[in-house]
């Protein structure tokens, strides 16, 4: 579905990704954890082809294309979604409007699906609103998820959809995101996760570790979060180098 | 093609259509075309008309604006033609009267003296478009308009604008609203002018309402001055200003004033410009309270399309142009209080065109 090969980019000041490699095959859902500015919000937006970004080395496929060159809108098209952790507010635009909109140009989905989906998040009332216009934490990220619904992309990149929102919404959002996948076969998530809280409720194949704009290591999902848990980032990255089995189990047998 | 017909092409909110209007004017450079009324409960008249038939009128002439105001004012009351609309004591007046100011003639000074009284409890929604044909050139239009809402009536006035870079605009409007009376106001001009000015000014008695909300697009070699003024005498009168300006050239200055001097009166005055190209958007805002307990406040901000929404956007599959156009829409929407839906529905129509030439 989506092969990173060797990622270079940042600002023109600044290298953020520095050789990330990225390879999620279909129906995968992948977890990316790492300490704040490691650069996993930048690896979305340069995937997603964000101007603010540039690539300096390496390439980006997308179900086999080479999307490096393409523009946000082109990746998009080609169904690319994303959910960001802080989206800007649109003023004087109402979600239900831009719902419309995303409706009429994908043609995939009913307004009447969007509703329902809109009604099991319990958000219903926000379609009427001003798109992020003073929307709580998880108003904001129920809103996202209304408008990646509307949208219904293959594959799936959610920024921190855990953070800020109180536990039953996590719930409600790890629900929203298995309802998306299972739209259609061999759909794929990319999950960036401060708290690893999203993990309770969905089962995800892959974990990563990024640091300082690498991805370091990668595992399975519960023993790298017990890992990190355990250890911290560092301490996680230690053992991860030295080959050593990550998690629960591995532990307890050295211990 | 007829006069009618180069008017609705202009999409002036204009309609010539009684199914859907209570009444029309048609004024073409000096000569009233047609004034009819098709309506029980209110009166369209030429205003020349109106003075001749009812004395009364005369003490209404030059009552809410000052005749030695400015030239224009002088230059207007001393000859001049113009609409008189009236609607009766207790009617509630369905669909809007629409009146139509139209330049004709070349180097055409257009002088216009209007009457507005909405009588007791009565409902009144008015629509004028003023615009002008290929034919004018250099053309100046001055138009007073003195608007009285009685008690516990409710006025609105929809003023859809279409000019060109050669015209000089000069509306001098003054508002009386009467205890418990609302005065709704929305002004709308999306197309190149060469030098508009108006500030209208409202004075409100207790528990009086007024609201002024307005679009203006500049373009390049535009000047435009538009503002307005609002005196809350009475207790606990209300008065809300948004205006909203797009600079693709030009120069837009937006005023507002707000004078409290009412026991409890409020105002809300709101300036939002949005630089989309060149150009100049200033915004001078006045707020003055005269008592202890009034509230006035005020907002403002200008700033160009932000690159973040429309990346936004544009990661939900839009174009760039769909962005940047969905963010002006949306800058540009919005909530008018007091309009029945459908008038909302043609002044949406009409900032769409406008929108249209500008993007």
């Amino acid at each position: 579905m989506l092969k990173v090969a060797y990622l270079h980019a940042g600002t023109d000041e600044v290298e953020i990704l520095k050789g990330v490699n990225l390879y999620v095959r279909e129906g995968e859902i992948h977890v990316i954890f790492g300490p704040n500015g490691s650069g996993k919000s930048t690896l979305f937006h340069v995937i997603i082809g964000s101007r603010k970004y540039t690539i300096k080395k390496g390439r980006i496929f997308f179900k086999g294309e080479d999307v490096t060159e393409l523009g946000i809108n082109e990746r998009s098209r080609l169904g690319i979604g994303i959910a960001f952790q802080k989206p800007p507010t649109v003023k004087g635009l109402r979600l239900i409007d831009l719902v419309r909109l995303l409706l009429s140009k994908y043609k995939r989905v009913s307004e009447d699906e969007v509703l329902k989906f809109s009604e099991m998040l319990g958000v219903e009332h926000l379609l009427e609103r001003e798109v992020n216009r003073g929307f709580s934490g998880g108003e904001l990220k129920k809103g996202e998820l209304i408008q990646l619904f509307a949208q219904d992309p293959d594959l799936i990149m959610l920024d921190e959809p855990d953070s800020g929102v109180d536990m039953e919404s996590v719930e409600v959002i790890g629900r929203a995101i298995e309802i998306m996948l299972r739209r259609k076969d061999g759909r794929s998530a990319i999950i960036v996760t401060h708290t690893g809280e999203i993990l309770d409720h969905l089962n995800a194949d892959v974990a990563h570790m990024m640091i300082d704009g690498r991805i370091v290591c990668m595992g399975e999902p519960d023993e790298i979060l017990d890992s990190i848990r355990r250890w911290g980032y560092s301490g996680c990255l230690e053992r991860c180098m030295r080959g050593e089995t990550l998690g629960n189990k591995g532990g307890d047998k050295k211990g | 093609m007829g006069i009618k017909e180069e008017i609705r092409k202009a999409k002036i909110g204009m309609e010539f259509d009684e199914r859907v209007r209570s009444g029309s004017f048609l004024q073409v450079d000096q000569n009233v075309e047609f004034s009819e009324s098709f309506s029980n409960s209110v009166e369209v008249l030429e205003i020349n008309e109106a003075l001749k038939r009812y004395d009364w009128l005369k003490k209404y002439m030059w009552r809410v604006i000052p005749k030695e105001k400015d030239d224009y004012t002088r230059i207007a009351s001393e000859e001049f033609n113009g609409y008189f609309v009236r609607s009766f004591k207790g009617e509630k007046v369905e669909f809007p009267v629409e009146t139509c100011l139209y330049m004709n003639s070349p180097e055409e000074v257009q002088k216009v003296h209007n009457i507005v009284i909405a009588e007791e409890s009565s409902e009144l929604h008015l629509v004028t478009g003023c615009t002008l044909s290929k034919r004018a050139k250099f053309g100046l239009h001055i138009g007073i308009t003195e608007f009285f809402v009685k008690k516990g009536a409710k006025l609105s006035y929809t003023m859809i604008h279409s000019w060109r870079d050669d015209t000089r605009v000069m509306p001098r409007s003054g508002i009386l609203v009467e205890k418990g009376g609302t005065y709704v106001s929305n002004y709308l001009n999306t197309s190149p002018v060469k030098e508009l000015q108006t500030y209208p000014t409202a004075y409100l008695d207790d528990n009086a309402k007024a609201s002024f909300n307005s679009i203006v697009f500049g373009y390049r070699s535009s000047i435009i001055d538009i503002g307005s003024r609002a005196y809350l005498r009475g207790e606990k009168s209300k008065v809300e200003m948004i205006s909203k300006s797009i600079a693709s050239g030009g120069e837009i200055i937006a005023r507002g004033q707000i004078i409290g001097e009412g026991k409890g009166s409020k105002g809300h005055l709101e300036c939002n410009g949005l630089m989309l190209k060149d150009g100049i958007i200033r915004t001078i805002p006045e707020l003055e309270a005269r008592r202890l307990d009034v509230e006035l406040s005020h907002e403002a901000a200008i700033g160009k399309v932000a690159e973040e929404e429309i990346e936004y956007l544009m990661s939900r599959g839009l174009s760039e142009e769909e962005s940047i156009s969905t963010i002006v829409g949306g800058f540009l929407s919005f909530d008018i209080k007091g309009v029945p839906d459908y008038l909302k529905r043609e002044i949406n129509k009409a900032i769409e065109v406008g929108q249209m030439r500008l993007l």
